[in-house]
């Protein structure tokens, strides 16, 4: 059987697959960026909780993806089988580039701007909301632009705890040693990370000011 | 422009042997040190802090708005010690002007002008209204300005609407750190004539740090020159150039030495 013969005949299971890919890797995003964004607005006045926070992501960052979600299974409330497990090892993932890119893109900001909005007379949420967050905005997205084609990628994996995806065609061309059926799974994950990254890399480049 | 020239009793500073040391405060700037500094500035007075780089006259100059307090003795705002002041109150009745204007980058020239107005809750229309006079006040086309971005100005030009930025709510008092430092020897000289007339027709209470002796002599009602965190020598400019001490004559020399200088 040919990979496009395949394809063709497996069209509504591929599908289905890549919005359950689709749907774990936004899930997990949403859960990524709901912590990381104010722990990194957070940790910017906070040296040790900064160091701390930085450090354990890049820790996770460093586990293999395989053996984290393997480490996940047995621990009660977050693991088990099936989507919660990929969605907790997905979020711990996603969580560095996020938190570091809000982090540098709030500390980033020329002294000067700050030095002036604080003389102005604005006050600590002002200069947050209306100074900080928007010059660090492209960092920001930047961070999470990259974090979401990384959660692309390990969202394949996740198929091995169960939680489904189109990792599911990887690992069962694997064992079945068909190329066509690995394809299955990888050419749209491949096209959905590129496409996300795309969609990000316009966004940040209509917020990009000077 | 016919605001009232003469400047408000609330437009009077006074230092009350003001000791100002490190504390640690992360992300401060660090300031350098100062010691049992008294003065006062009268309303309507532009004094010149002249001093060389780590003298302390930038202190001296935050400690007025409160991005630093005394660690001992007092610096009174219109006759209130700043710590007493609600610290947002204080600060948006003191413009401020800094070397390079630290205008917001993502924001346009009329938003940066207009911001302290917004904050302080005007209508659009009063704020545009007051944008186009501020910005024609510092020599700025309104039209051709209004709806650029820092990066798109010249040094002086963003230096003009640091100013502009500065008088928005028409503060009584205004302080400037090197506000034209950064700028080349043509536009310099140009901005300080502009602005010694400008500050003859506001009637602000300004305190102007330098370390350029002939800006301190073109803008100055008084100098005060300021040598390891204490100040050394008080004089008027006509005065000041005959003062007997070393500081003095050094920076005199630095006059001097550059020949054909001119303003």
């Amino acid at each position: 059987m040919t990979t496009w013969s395949f394809f063709v005949a497996h069209r509504a299971e591929i599908l289905s697959a890549t919005l359950d890919h689709l749907t774990l890797a936004a899930v997990a995003m949403a859960f990524a960026v709901l912590i990381g964004l104010p722990l990194g607005m957070l940790i910017v006045h906070r040296p040790a909780l900064r160091t701390l926070s930085l450090g354990a992501a890049s820790i996770f960052q460093t586990i293999p993806s395989l053996a984290l979600f393997g480490f996940l299974i047995p621990i009660p409330f977050i693991g088990g089988i099936g989507r919660r497990t990929a969605i907790v090892a997905l979020v711990l993932y996603a969580l560095l580039p996020i938190l570091r890119n809000t982090y540098v893109g709030l500390s980033g900001i020329d002294s000067a701007v700050l030095e002036a909005a604080e003389a102005m007379g604005m006050t600590e949420a002002q200069i947050l909301w209306r100074v900080r967050l928007p010059l660090a905005l492209p960092v920001i997205l930047a961070g999470i632009r990259t974090a979401t084609v990384l959660t692309i990628g390990i969202a394949t994996i996740a198929a091995a705890v169960g939680a489904g995806g189109l990792g599911t065609f990887i690992f069962r061309g694997v064992s079945m040693v068909n190329d066509a059926v690995i394809l299955a799974g990888a050419i749209p994950a491949a096209l959905l990370a590129i496409s996300a990254d795309i969609f990000f890399g316009l966004l940040e480049r209509r917020l990009k000011i000077v | 422009m016919n605001r009232q020239p003469s400047a408000p009793p609330e437009a009077t500073i006074e230092f009350q042997h003001v000791t100002y040391g490190i504390t640690r405060k992360p992300h401060a700037i660090v300031s350098d040190i100062v010691s049992d500094i008294s003065l006062s500035v009268s309303p309507g007075e532009t004094l010149v802090l002249l001093g060389r780089s780590g003298s302390g006259k930038t202190t001296l100059l935050r400690l007025i708005n409160r991005m630093l307090l005394p660690i001992s003795g007092q610096v009174l705002v219109g006759g209130r010690a700043t710590s007493e002041w609600d610290v947002i109150r204080l600060r948006r009745g003191i413009g401020y002007v800094i070397q390079e204007a630290g205008l917001f980058p993502h924001y346009t020239v009329a938003k940066n002008v207009g911001l302290v107005p917004t904050l302080e809750n005007w209508d659009s229309a009063r704020i545009a209204e007051r944008v186009e006079e501020l910005l024609r006040l510092v020599g700025l086309d309104s039209g051709e300005f209004s709806a650029r971005r820092p990066a798109q100005l010249s040094g002086g030009q963003r230096q003009r609407v640091g100013v502009a930025r500065a008088l928005a709510v028409d503060p009584p008092i205004l302080l400037m750190d090197e506000p034209f430092g950064a700028l080349d020897p043509v536009t310099r000289a140009e901005l300080q004539r502009e602005f010694s007339a400008l500050a003859h027709r506001l009637g602000k209470t300004i305190i102007f740090v330098t370390h350029d002796l002939r800006e301190a002599l073109l803008l100055a009602s008084r100098i005060m020159l300021v040598e390891a965190g204490r100040i050394v020598a008080s004089a008027v400019p006509q005065d000041f150039l005959r003062l007997d001490h070393p500081e003095v004559r050094a920076f005199t020399a630095s006059l001097a030495v550059t020949p054909g200088a001119s303003v």
